[in-house]
């Protein structure tokens, strides 16, 4: 089993993507959609807990939500792939559930 | 019909101030119907839902806390609560509402339905749903 | 591959129910198969036809009509959160004494069951809410 877990808040604001990331095991994927989103950026208070996760999962961010809010893929932590809505499909179909943390 | 599945409610806000767990116990006991392989998971501000003592009766709302009281009875009887969250929340299993059910394979001897586990084996238990609910 | 999606939010507050219009066009023009949309707790106010957003801005409930249209989408508000909230059919205004039904082309009321079914019948079930 593989599960695929969708982060929607910034890190700053709820624990979110920390609790997804302690709950999520290895070989997982995490995408970060909507104001989740800001969980992808370098260089901020919660940067550390996805880099510190990344050995273990794969992380994804939605390219739609960041062109948004006008944060530029540089600024991105490296090793974070940018998806599209349909590579958001591929990611739900490629995992045996998805678990979203509201 | 495809075999059973594992259904997995995780339950991670609290009561009154947001309808989600209220409408989330509302599907449980809809879904116990269903005959799925039910679970669910209390954690971070969800263990607050299973708390002893709650008296809704001055915000004028009301207090469906029994109603957990009767999963049992829907065959409603694993529930996973996190340790962590506990601790996080000053909380031990003392304050929670004591949740049982009748093993009716065991000359209906009264069991509990509240296991208390660590993070790592509630990352276990989400890793083996099939259907995973939160809300 | 046969998705079904459960919003739990309405239009324009949360972006729920945009993300969940923009997975499921992409999900249906990538070929897979859409068994159920679910509507739950305030996400039934995705089901009114008495919106009125202003012309500049995306109108969420005609888009989920006509995708429902174009697709055959079961797009499903809960019963029972449709009732808190007074989104109502013509069966159900009667039903409860009301004097006129809401809903928007496209949609059905129907009970929580459906959201049971659509987690057993579908291979992958995703949320979108707050």
């Amino acid at each position: 089993m593989s599960q695929l877990h969708t982060v929607n808040k910034s890190p700053l604001e709820r624990n979110t993507l920390e609790s997804a990331i302690t709950h999520a095991v290895k070989g997982n994927a995490l995408l970060m959609i909507e104001d989740g989103v800001y969980g992808a950026m370098r260089d901020t208070h919660k940067s550390d807990i996805v880099s510190d996760a990344m050995d273990d999962i794969s992380f994804y961010v939605m390219g739609p939500d960041l062109k948004a809010r006008g944060i530029d893929e540089t600024r991105i932590i490296d090793g974070i792939k940018i998806v599209d809505y349909s590579g958001f499909v591929a990611l739900v179909a490629k995992h045996d559930a998805t678990q979203s943390w509201l | 019909m495809p075999e059973t599945k594992k259904f997995l409610y995780v339950n991670r806000k609290a009561p009154y101030g947001t309808i989600y767990a209220l409408e989330s116990l509302e599907v449980v006991l809809i879904g116990a119907a269903f005959e799925q392989d039910v679970s669910l998971a209390f954690l971070d501000d969800g263990v607050y839902q299973i708390t002893k003592g709650q008296n809704t009766k001055d915000i004028g709302m009301k207090n469906f806390s029994p109603t957990y009281k009767a999963l049992g009875d829907y065959d409603v009887n694993k529930i996973y609560v996190e340790q962590e969250s506990l601790d996080a929340r000053g909380l031990t299993l003392d304050d929670l509402l004591p949740l049982t059910w009748e093993d009716e394979d065991d000359d209906w001897a009264e069991k509990e339905s509240i296991k208390v586990i660590s993070a790592a084996e509630m990352a276990k238990i989400m890793e083996q749903s099939d259907v995973v609910f939160s809300f | 591959m046969k998705f079904s999606v459960m919003i739990s939010e309405g239009p324009y507050t949360h972006q729920a129910s945009d993300t969940a219009y923009n997975f499921t066009k992409a999900a249906l023009e990538d070929g897979h198969e859409c068994f159920r949309i679910f509507f739950y707790h305030d996400g039934v106010n995705n089901g009114t036809r008495l919106a009125s957003p202003p012309q500049d801005d995306r109108n969420i409930i005609n888009r989920w009509s006509a995708l429902a249209k174009e697709y055959k989408l079961d797009l499903v508000l809960c019963v029972a959160a449709a009732q808190r909230r007074g989104i109502a059919d013509a069966d159900e205004a009667k039903r409860n004494g009301k004097n006129a039904d809401n809903i928007a082309s496209g949609f059905r009321i129907s009970g929580l069951g459906q959201l049971i079914e659509a987690g057993i019948q579908s291979d992958r079930l995703i949320t979108f809410g707050d």
